[in-house]
């Protein structure tokens, strides 16, 4: 208890105000030319600075007293509990024990169900000030998220043993729920049901929110059997995409193929390209095969800008045939065979489309993932982790390691192409502007940061990467916070830098660092990320 | 002693093999033969390039000049001077191991022995496209491979390990492993480069068991590269005796054991023994004079092993491998005449030896263990 009597007193708040002074200073340092200044400029085109003072010290000053919080509260009430657990002689494992206690998390969804109530919130804005009603809306999320997870952290063994067949549900209903949670209206002390309503709100979050994210986790999962797999270094990604993408938009607006044909055809033509990229850089390890790859991406983008006649450079090409259903119905208004026309029953709304296009992606990712299981456990896919680990080992057992990088770089790229025509069907246009080298950089940071070779981590990284992207969209409490004139879209990409940051070093190996094993005899044990490699190229 | 039909028949034979890194001839116009059911041993001080040997016949170099050939049991004859490295693995059965051990860390012991028979799954599971449609016997040739890993793991003593991830080995386990998945590639010829290095004596009359339960009940010949004297004076039925690259000695245990040019090369016999058959041959400033001595910066470390030297990563090397350049006069085992010689010309081979100018070699980087008395061996010269 040498802790709790040295820091106790007079002496642990001397010691917080100095802490918190110096950090202070510090945010001060950092943030009076990021926060304190703005250039901009004025009506007559010249540049100026805005001094942003108010801002910048509610900034320091929230450094301030977080700081002094920790030092002064925090820390000793941590150390009273670890001590208080040494003492019962209970393993001082329980901090997440003690948050998550079943009393607060009843108190917490009892005061989040008011909350929800209709019409609580604006009779409190309304009571006193709308801002007040906002900080409700806040207050209530948190506790939604607490409720959350406590439930996720009480059944947690549950949810990880099921955790494949569990996510798999939740996809299939999501637009379900999606529609079903927006068609339900409260209007004059009575709940209502209005499909149309529910049809046009849950666009966004099946379109923008869904299809976005799973567009990415099918990408991550390609990527994933050449980085995290075979281990060899891809920075050229996209340029598959890019190739699956101008696959169905050319052959699909030219001969107006449908895309059930050029589905498989715009994989084969990736997975053709994969190859072609394979032969040259086979030689290659590392760094440099990075770099080549990289070189590839901006060679193909290149092409698709300058070969007008084809391309159409970049504007692109746009009127990108619709997916139909097989050709037993479609989603042009104007067909005869429009949905709503061979359904009766179903209002008009082109959210349809958008749910269709939700499990056709799931489908495709789901493919994606049966196929990666499906070859782990076979010769190929042990042999591109055997590549991983040590390539000359592999060489000395008779494994053709040419060809098994080959497969590698094949199979990968054909999901990217699929993925591509998919992305061309649902834009609808596509132009060289969408296969920047920034996304190639994030298909890699989520397969990275999910943990190379996992399926699940890959798939929550590409959630909480590009879902979280859209997510911190809606920060405009912020600006009751910081004042008006503070845009928070403009941080979104600075708090999400933070946050990979953050992390990479809570879970260097990202978020899922260990490794299943394919075959075992005895038991299945997952190996420990301190053992396997990350490849050399 | 060999059960085979056809045990004299050469299963492996190297003939003026010379391997040069630019101008450094790491081996020089070698040649000899390892025969079928045999264990032959290839030995030689640090840097006699044992392990370039090794990397030519697995076809990790290609050799300058010269032929290696493999015979299988049915008569054919692979010339694996010409073959890529997989390839030689895959056709014509030749498996190795290597010095520093390459085991798929991150990878299970069982997985280990599952990548090794990487080639009969490929071919049974219609290479990945009937076994990723469930069609064919993949279901059956995963089970036979695990069948036939659960065996080398019995043998290995590992069953219990299985489902660990290799890196997790203690060594002695890893160098068994990497045997064991050696086996399971189904080789003809094992080549075993320092299979003892960092084991302990127990550990080592455990391998040399291994070695002759290979050798006695599945038909393997043998090829090792070895340090450690009881292994190979043990269980070798042939030792070839390497020094700067050069063949010096070829015979059973015993006659290399006491071949005066062996003894010269300090390799395979006690200090006091290699004093002793000095001092027979001439006087004791013969010892002195013969002993170089090691470099004293780039001395061998203490090993478990009188000859080994560190385990360094022999792979990585590249375009140098264990390059030495032979210069006149560096060989010990040179000034000694090959036969067994008489015992009135004794004296005489000593007096020669004894006025041949002593020459510091410049590039013996690793030098072999100096003489007991041998304090000051490195400010000599």
């Amino acid at each position: 208890m040498a802790i709790s009597t040295e820091l106790n007193g007079e002496n642990l708040y001397a010691r917080a105000t100095r802490d918190a002074l110096y950090a202070g200073v510090i945010a001060f340092g950092l943030f009076v030319l990021l926060i304190g200044m703005k250039t901009d400029q004025n009506i007559r085109n010249e540049l100026i600075i805005i001094q942003r003072w108010g801002t910048l010290a509610i900034v320091v000053a929230l450094v301030m007293i977080v700081r002094f919080a920790m030092v002064a509260w925090i820390r000793p009430f941590l150390a009273r509990q670890k001590a208080v657990a040494a003492a019962a002689g209970v393993a001082s494992s329980g901090a997440a024990d003690r948050f998550f206690q079943l009393p607060y998390a009843i108190g917490t969804a009892v005061l989040a169900g008011l909350l929800l109530l209709p019409s609580v919130i604006e009779t409190i804005g309304e009571a006193t000030h709308p801002r007040v009603g906002a900080y409700f809306i806040l207050l209530r999320a948190f506790l939604i998220v607490y409720v959350l997870a406590f439930l996720f952290y009480k059944f947690r063994a549950f949810i990880i043993r099921y955790f494949y067949p569990l996510a798999i549900i939740l996809l299939i209903l999501y637009p379900m729920i999606c529609v079903t949670i927006f068609s339900i209206g409260w209007a004059d002390g009575g709940l209502t049901w209005s499909l149309q309503k529910g049809l046009q709100q849950s666009l966004k979050w099946v379109d923008n929110f869904g299809i976005q994210v799973m567009i990415y986790v099918m990408l991550a999962w390609g990527l994933n059997i050449v980085v995290g797999l075979a281990g060899l270094l891809d920075l050229g990604y996209v340029a598959f995409y890019a190739v699956g993408a101008y696959s169905y938009a050319l052959l699909g607006t030219e001969f107006g193929w449908s895309f059930w044909i050029l589905l498989p055809a715009a994989g084969a033509m990736a997975a053709l390209w994969g190859v072609l990229l394979g032969f040259p850089v086979l030689r290659l390890r590392g760094d440099y095969l990075a770099i080549v790859t990289l070189a590839f991406g901006e060679i193909i983008r290149l092409v698709l800008i300058n070969w007008r006649e084809v391309t159409n450079g970049s504007a692109g090409i746009s009127g990108i045939p619709k997916v139909t259903f097989f050709g037993f119905f479609d989603f042009n208004v104007s067909s005869e065979f429009y949905i709503s026309k061979v359904f009766p029953f179903l209002p008009q709304s082109g959210t349809y489309y958008k749910i269709f296009l939700f499990y056709l992606i799931l489908a495709l990712a789901l493919l994606t993932a049966f196929v990666t299981i499906r070859l782990r456990q076979m010769p190929v896919g042990r042999a591109w982790e055997a590549l991983r680990e040590d390539e000359i080992a592999c060489r000395s057992l008779g494994i053709n390691t040419t060809n098994t990088k080959l497969t590698a770089f094949a199979i990968g790229a054909m999901f990217g192409g699929f993925a591509g025509s998919f992305f061309a069907a649902r834009q609808g246009f596509v132009s060289p502007e969408s296969f920047v080298f920034l996304e190639s950089a994030i298909i890699l940071a989520i397969v990275v940061l999910g943990g190379m070779g996992s399926l699940g981590g890959i798939a929550i990284s590409a959630l909480v990467m590009i879902g979280g992207t859209e997510i911190l969209r809606q920060l405009d409490f912020l600006k009751d916070l910081f004042g008006q004139d503070f845009t928070p879209e403009l941080y979104r990409m600075l708090l999400f830098g933070v946050a990979m940051v953050v992390v990479m070093l809570w879970k260097p190996r990202g978020f899922v660092g260990t490794r299943e094993p394919t075959a075992f005899l005895f038991e299945r044990k997952a190996i420990s990320g301190s053992f396997t490699k990350e490849g050399h190229g | 002693m060999n059960t085979q039909p056809n045990a004299a028949a050469p299963i492996l034979k190297v003939e003026h093999l010379s391997m040069k890194f630019g101008g450094l001839v790491a081996i020089g116009d070698l040649s000899f033969e390892a025969k079928r059911g045999e264990i032959t041993a290839l030995i030689g001080p640090n840097g006699a390039g044992k392990t370039t040997v090794f990397n030519c016949i697995t076809g990790f170099y290609k050799p300058t000049e010269g032929m290696i050939s493999k015979a299988t049991g049915d008569g054919r004859v692979f010339l694996l001077e010409r073959m890529s490295d997989h390839e030689i693995t895959a056709r014509a059965k030749v498996a190795r191991t290597f010095q520093n051990i390459r085991l798929f860390s991150g990878m299970t012991v069982l997985e280990n022995l599952l990548v090794a028979q990487h080639n009969k799954l490929m071919v049974a599971s219609g290479f990945t496209v009937l076994g990723l449609l469930g069609l064919g016997g993949y279901a059956k040739a995963s089970a036979e491979a695990t069948e036939l890993a659960k065996f080398w793991l019995d043998k290995t003593d590992l069953t219990q390990r299985a489902d660990d991830p290799a890196g997790d080995l203690p060594y002695g386990a890893q160098r068994r492993l990497e045997i064991a998945r050696a086996m399971c590639t189904g080789p003809d010829l094992l080549c075993l480069d320092e299979p003892a290095a960092g084991l302990n004596p127990r550990e080592s009359a455990a391998l040399n068991e291994l070695l002759l339960d290979i050798k006695g009940n599945t038909g393997t010949s043998i090829l090792l590269i070895e340090h450690d004297m009881s292994v190979v004076m043990q269980i070798s039925d042939h030792v070839v005796v390497l020094e700067y690259g050069r063949k010096i000695s070829d015979g059973n245990p015993a006659h290399v054991k006491n071949d005066p040019r062996v003894i010269a090369a300090y390799l395979g016999v006690d200090d006091e023994e290699v004093s002793g058959v000095l001092s027979e041959v001439g006087d004791e400033g013969v010892i002195e004079e013969l002993d170089t001595g090691p470099d004293a910066q780039h001395g061998p470390s203490s090993s478990s092993s009188m000859m080994a030297g560190p385990i360094s990563d022999t792979m990585e090397h590249g375009d140098r491998g264990e390059a030495v350049k032979v210069s006149r006069g560096a060989s010990r085992a040179d000034r000694v005449p090959s036969a067994p010689v008489p015992e009135e010309h004794r004296g005489k081979v000593a007096e020669e030896v004894a006025k041949t100018p002593q020459r510091q070699p410049e590039d013996r980087t690793k030098g072999t263990k100096p003489l007991p008395d041998d304090k000051n061996s490195g400010e000599r010269e």
